[in-house]
C-alpha cells in the first residue's frame, strides 16, 4: 500500500518521536536525583517522592516501548546494538530494574535493605541511567565496534562490549547534558505539580544554578553535532565519512533546523518563565521543547542517506534505516497498529489533567492510605 | 558461526533465571488484578465502606508485587536484543511485533490507570476509579495475550516464510500469527492459571486470619469471592490446559513424549498417572523406562488426538525414525537441513559473483530442503531431545497440583456455604499450605513448556545454540550472577514486606 522507503522513514520518525517523549519523561530520573537537594525533612521527601510516584511508570513504559518498536521496526539495529554493546546496555537495564522497587519499597515497614537503601537505589537510577542512555544514544552519531556478516549476523569487535563508548567525549557530553536536561525538567515538573513554598524557594535559586551550567555545555554539544564528522551512503549503499553531515541535513532539509530552533528557543522561553514570571507552567514549554528538539536530532539519522548506526570496526556494515529494518510486510501492519498511538497519547493526557487538578499536598500524602 | 557450548549455557541459564523470576510475581498479578476489580465493583454497587477497605487492603498487597514484576519484566524485553541477537536477526520480523503492540496496548494502559487505581481515591470520580482499576486488569491480561502470542509463534511458527536474501523469516500473515491455535491455547491455559494462583493467595491468606481469630469477616468474604473465582477459573484452566496438550501433540511431537516419558510409540497410549523414571535408560536399549508405574490406558492418545485408539510416536520413533508411521529420523532430517544451509551460502557465493545460473540452481537445492534447516545446525541427533526427567516430573507436579486445586477450592465452598468453615483447621491450614504449592506449579508450567521444547528457540527452526549473542560467556556469566543476586535480594525484600502487611492485615495492625 505504502513505499517501502516510505513507511521506514515512519518507523525511523515514530522511534525518533517515542526517543523524545522518553527524554521527556526523565524528568522523574531528574527529581529523583534532586530528593535530598530540595527535600531538607522527611515530610518533604515524601511529597518528592509521591509526586514523581505517580508518573514514573509511564517513563517506565516509554523506555520499554522503546525498545520493543525498534525491534519490531528495525530488529537489524536491535540485535546488532543490545547484542553487542551488551555492557552498557545491561548496565541501563539495572539502572531501571531497581527503579520499580525502590518507589513500592522505600517507606514500607521491614524492607530489609532500609528506606536510604531504596533512595539510593533512585539516585543511581535517576543519575547513572540517564547518563548511560546519553551515552548509547551518542554512539549513533559516532558509531560502535561491531561486524556484521552477509548473513547478517554480527558481533562486536572489542571485548568491553560497548563500554568503549565512554570513552569517547561526544558521548560522555550527551550523557551530561540528559542528565543536567532531567534535572532542570524535574524542577519545572515539581513547580507544577506541588504545593510547598519551602521546596518552590529552593527549586527557584537552584534552577538558575544547573541552568546556567546547562547551558554551555548544551550549546557545546549542538556545536559538537553540528561540526563533528558523520557518515552517510550513496545509492548503491557504500558508506561514506561525510564531513559536517548533519549540518548537511538540516540545511537541506530548512523547516527542520526551523523547528529545532524554534524548540530551543521555546525551551529557554520556558525558563525565563520559570525564573522571571514565576510561572507554574513552564514544564510544559520546556517539555514540548524537549520533544521536538530530540525527535529532529534522532530524525536526523534516518533522512538524506544518513547512516543511523555508524560501523568503527567495518564501515560497510554500518546500519541505516533501508538496510536494517523488517520487511515491508511487517512495517505495514505495523504501521495499521500505530494508529492507536493518537489514542494512547490522548487517554494519558487525559488521566493526567484529572490526576493533577490540584497540587499535591504534605497534608494528602499524609492521608493516603497508599503513599509512597 | 558457531558458539561454544559455555556461551549457550549461560545465556540459557539468565534467560531461565529472569523468566522463573519474572514469573514468580506475573500470575499473582494477572489474577489479584481482576479480583479487587471485583470486590471493588461490589463496593461501588453496594457503596459499603466496609468493601473499600478490603479492596485498598488487596490493592496494597498487588502494589507490592506488581513493581517486583516490572522490575524482572524490563529485562524480558531488551533481553532477546542482548542475549538472543542471531535471533533477534533470524525471527525479529515477526517475534518484534507482538511485543511492540504489547508495549502500545497493554504497558501503557497499565501504567497510566494503575496510578488512578492506587492514588485516584480522592482526585477522581468513584466510577472513574472503578473503570481504572478495570483497565489495570484487562492491561495486564492484554500484556499477556501479546507475549504469549509471541511465545506460541515460538512453540509453532506459521504466518512467515524464509527470505533467502537477507537470510531471516518474514511474515506474512499477521492473523495466522494472531490466531496460533497454540497461542490462544498457551493464553488462555497461562492466564487462566494466574487466576488459580491468585485465588489460592487470596484464599491461604485468609485462611491464616481465621486460624488467628482475626479479621473473620474480611477473611470470610475474601475466602468466598476467591474460592468462587477459583473454582470457576480452575475448571477454565483444566480446558483449556487439555487444548494445549492436543496442540503439542500435533506441533510438538518430542515434548509430547519427553512429557510422558513415552521412548517406544503406541496406539492406545497411556498417561502415567504415578511413576518413578530409570535414570539409567540410554536410548535404543531394552531398559525399561520406569522404575515402577501406573497408567491410564489410552489416556495420552485421547489427549494428543482426541481418539482413544490413536498412535502416540515415541521419542525413540523419532529419533531412529519409524518409516511405517511416515516417521523420518533425526539423523536424515540433520543430513537434509546441512544440505539447505550449504545450498543458502552457495546461494551467497553465487550472488556475489554475479552468477544467476548457479545462484537458481542454489535456490532450488535450497528449497527442497528448507523445511529441516533447523536441524542442520544439530551436532548429534540426540540434541533434537530435551530433557526427559525435567520434562516428565514438571509435567506431572503441574496436572497433580491442578487436580488438587481444584478439590480444594470445592471443599472450601461446601464448608464456606454451610458456614463451618472457621472450625474445619485442617483445611485452613491446607490452603495455608497450599500457597506456596500454587507457586510451585507455576513454574513447573514454564518448564514443561521451556525446556519441553529444547533444543528450539524455534520448533525446528532455530536451535538454541543458533540463536544467542556472540559475545563472550564470562560476560554472560558475569550479568547472570548480577541477575542472581538482585533479583534474589529484591525476592526476599518483597516477601518480607509483604508478609509484614497481611500481619499488619486490614486496618493497618490498630
Amino acid at each position: 500500500m505504502f513505499e517501502y522507503e516510505a513507511l521506514q522513514l515512519y518507523w525511523w520518525f515514530l522511534v525518533s518521536l517515542l526517543g523524545g517523549l522518553l527524554v521527556f519523561m526523565m524528568f522523574v530520573q531528574g527529581g529523583q536525583t534532586l530528593l535530598y537537594g530540595l527535600g531538607k525533612s522527611e515530610e518533604e521527601r515524601d511529597l518528592i517522592i509521591n509526586a514523581l510516584g505517580r508518573k514514573w511508570e509511564i517513563g517506565f513504559s516509554t523506555l520499554v516501548m522503546f525498545g520493543g518498536a525498534i525491534f519490531a521496526a528495525f530488529p537489524l539495529f536491535y540485535a546488532v546494538s543490545f547484542g553487542g554493546a551488551y555492557f552498557v546496555w545491561m548496565a541501563i537495564l539495572f539502572c531501571f530494574i531497581i527503579q520499580a522497587v525502590s518507589y513500592e519499597y522505600r517507606k514500607k515497614p521491614n524492607n530489609l535493605f532500609g528506606e536510604r537503601f531504596y533512595e539510593r537505589l533512585l539516585f543511581i537510577n535517576g543519575s547513572l541511567g540517564i547518563f548511560l542512555i546519553g551515552v548509547a544514544l551518542g554512539t549513533l552519531y559516532t558509531g560502535g565496534n561491531f561486524e556484521v556478516n552477509d548473513m547478517h549476523l554480527s558481533h562486536w569487535t572489542l571485548p568491553s562490549y560497548g563500554l568503549e563508548a565512554l570513552l569517547n567525549p561526544f558521548n560522555l557530553l550527551f550523557g551530561v547534558v540528559l542528565v543536567l536536561l532531567a534535572r532542570i525538567q524535574g524542577m519545572l515538573y515539581f513547580l507544577n505539580n506541588l504545593d510547598n513554598q519551602a521546596i518552590r524557594w529552593r527549586i527557584l535559586s537552584r534552577l538558575k544554578r544547573e541552568f546556567i551550567l546547562f547551558l554551555p555545555l548544551f550549546v557545546l554539544f549542538l556545536l559538537m553535532l553540528m561540526l563533528q564528522d558523520g557518515y552517510g551512503y550513496d545509492e548503491a549503499g557504500i558508506v561514506r565519512v561525510v564531513p559536517l553531515k548533519m549540518l548537511q541535513n538540516l540545511l537541506a532539509f530548512p523547516w527542520l533546523l526551523g523547528l529545532l530552533a524554534g524548540g530551543v528557543l521555546l525551551f529557554l522561553f520556558g525558563i525565563y518563565r520559570a525564573l522571571v514570571a514565576q510561572s507554574t507552567q513552564a514544564i510544559w514549554w520546556t517539555g514540548s521543547a524537549t520533544v521536538v528538539m530530540v525527535t529532529i536530532l534522532l530524525l536526523l539519522l534516518g533522512i538524506n542517506h544518513t547512516v543511523l548506526y555508524p560501523s568503527l570496526s567495518d564501515l560497510q556494515s554500518s546500519l541505516t534505516i533501508a538496510n536494517s529494518s523488517g520487511s515491508h510486510y511487517t512495517l505495514t501492519v505495523m504501521s495499521m497498529v500505530s494508529l492507536l498511538v493518537p489514542l494512547v497519547l490522548g487517554y494519558i493526557v487525559a488521566v493526567w489533567r484529572a490526576m493533577d487538578r490540584f497540587k499535591l499536598t504534605v497534608d494528602e500524602v499524609n492521608a493516603d492510605p497508599h503513599h509512597y | 558461526m558457531e558458539f561454544s557450548d559455555a556461551l549457550v549455557d549461560w545465556s540459557r541459564a539468565q534467560f531461565a533465571l529472569t523468566a522463573l523470576y519474572h514469573w514468580i510475581f506475573v500470575p499473582l498479578t494477572l489474577g489479584l488484578t481482576f479480583i479487587v476489580a471485583i470486590m471493588e465493583s461490589i463496593y461501588v454497587r453496594t457503596g459499603d465502606a466496609w468493601w473499600k477497605k478490603t479492596t485498598q487492603f488487596w490493592m496494597g498487597i498487588l502494589a507490592i508485587n506488581f513493581a517486583i514484576g516490572l522490575a524482572t519484566g524490563i529485562i524480558m524485553e531488551f533481553e532477546f536484543g542482548t542475549n538472543w541477537s542471531n535471533y533477534s536477526w533470524i525471527v525479529g520480523d515477526i517475534f518484534g511485533a507482538p511485543l511492540a503492540i504489547e508495549g502500545l496496548m497493554a504497558f501503557f494502559m497499565e501504567s497510566t490507570f494503575f496510578a488512578v487505581m492506587f492514588f485516584g481515591w480522592n482526585r477522581v470520580s468513584k466510577e472513574m476509579h472503578l473503570f481504572s482499576t478495570w483497565l489495570v486488569a484487562i492491561g495486564s491480561n492484554l500484556s499477556a495475550l501479546w507475549i504469549l502470542v509471541a511465545n506460541g509463534w515460538m512453540q509453532h511458527p506459521v504466518g512467515m516464510h524464509f527470505n533467502p536474501d537477507t537470510a531471516r523469516n518474514e511474515m506474512e500473515n499477521f492473523w495466522e500469527v494472531i490466531f496460533n491455535p497454540n497461542a490462544v491455547s498457551k493464553f488462555l491455559h497461562t492466564v487462566s492459571s494466574g487466576y488459580v494462583l491468585a485465588s489460592l493467595f487470596v484464599m491461604g491468606i485468609s485462611a491464616w486470619y481465621l486460624l488467628k481469630g482475626r479479621e473473620v469477616l474480611f477473611a470470610k468474604r475474601s475466602m468466598i469471592v476467591s474460592a468462587s473465582f477459583g473454582l470457576i477459573t480452575s475448571l477454565f484452566m483444566l480446558t483449556t490446559g487439555d487444548e494445549s496438550a492436543y496442540n503439542v501433540a500435533q506441533t510438538q511431537p518430542m515434548k509430547l513424549a519427553a512429557m510422558e516419558g513415552l521412548y517406544h510409540g503406541e496406539e492406545r497410549a497411556g498417561i502415567i498417572a504415578i511413576g518413578l523414571l530409570n535414570n539409567d535408560k540410554k536410548f535404543g536399549d531394552d531398559q525399561e523406562p520406569f522404575h515402577f508405574k501406573m497408567e491410564i490406558p489410552s489416556a495420552l492418545s485421547f489427549l494428543g488426538y482426541h481418539d482413544l485408539n490413536a498412535f502416540v510416536p515415541g521419542i525413540e520413533d523419532m529419533l531412529y525414525g519409524n518409516p511405517d508411521k511416515g516417521i523420518m529420523s533425526i539423523a536424515q532430517k540433520m543430513q537434509r537441513g546441512k544440505e539447505a544451509l550449504k545450498a543458502l551460502r552457495a546461494y551467497k557465493e553465487a550472488q556475489k559473483v554475479g552468477d544467476t545460473q548457479k545462484a537458481t540452481e542454489a535456490l532450488k537445492r535450497f528449497e527442497a530442503n528448507q523445511a529441516y534447516m533447523g536441524y542442520g545446525y544439530l551436532k548429534k541427533p540426540q540434541e533434537a531431545i530435551p530433557s526427559i526427567p525435567l520434562s516428565f516430573y514438571s509435567f506431572h507436579i503441574m496436572v497433580g497440583l491442578g487436580t488438587w486445586f481444584l478439590i480444594l477450592f470445592m471443599a472450601v465452598l461446601y464448608w464456606a456455604r454451610r458456614d463451618q468453615i472457621a472450625s474445619k483447621r485442617w483445611l485452613l491450614w491446607a490452603m495455608v499450605g497450599t500457597i506456596p504449592l500454587g507457586y510451585v506449579a507455576q513454574e513447573a508450567g514454564w518448564i514443561v513448556a521451556e525446556v519441553g521444547r529444547q533444543p528450539w528457540a524455534i520448533q525446528d527452526l532455530l536451535p538454541v545454540g543458533m540463536a544467542t549473542s556472540n559475545v563472550a560467556s564470562t560476560s554472560v556469566m558475569i550479568t547472570f550472577w548480577l541477575f542472581a543476586i538482585l533479583f534474589t535480594g529484591l525476592l526476599i525484600a518483597e516477601i518480607k514486606i509483604m508478609l509484614t502487611q497481611i500481619k499488619m492485615g486490614p486496618e493497618g495492625g490498630h
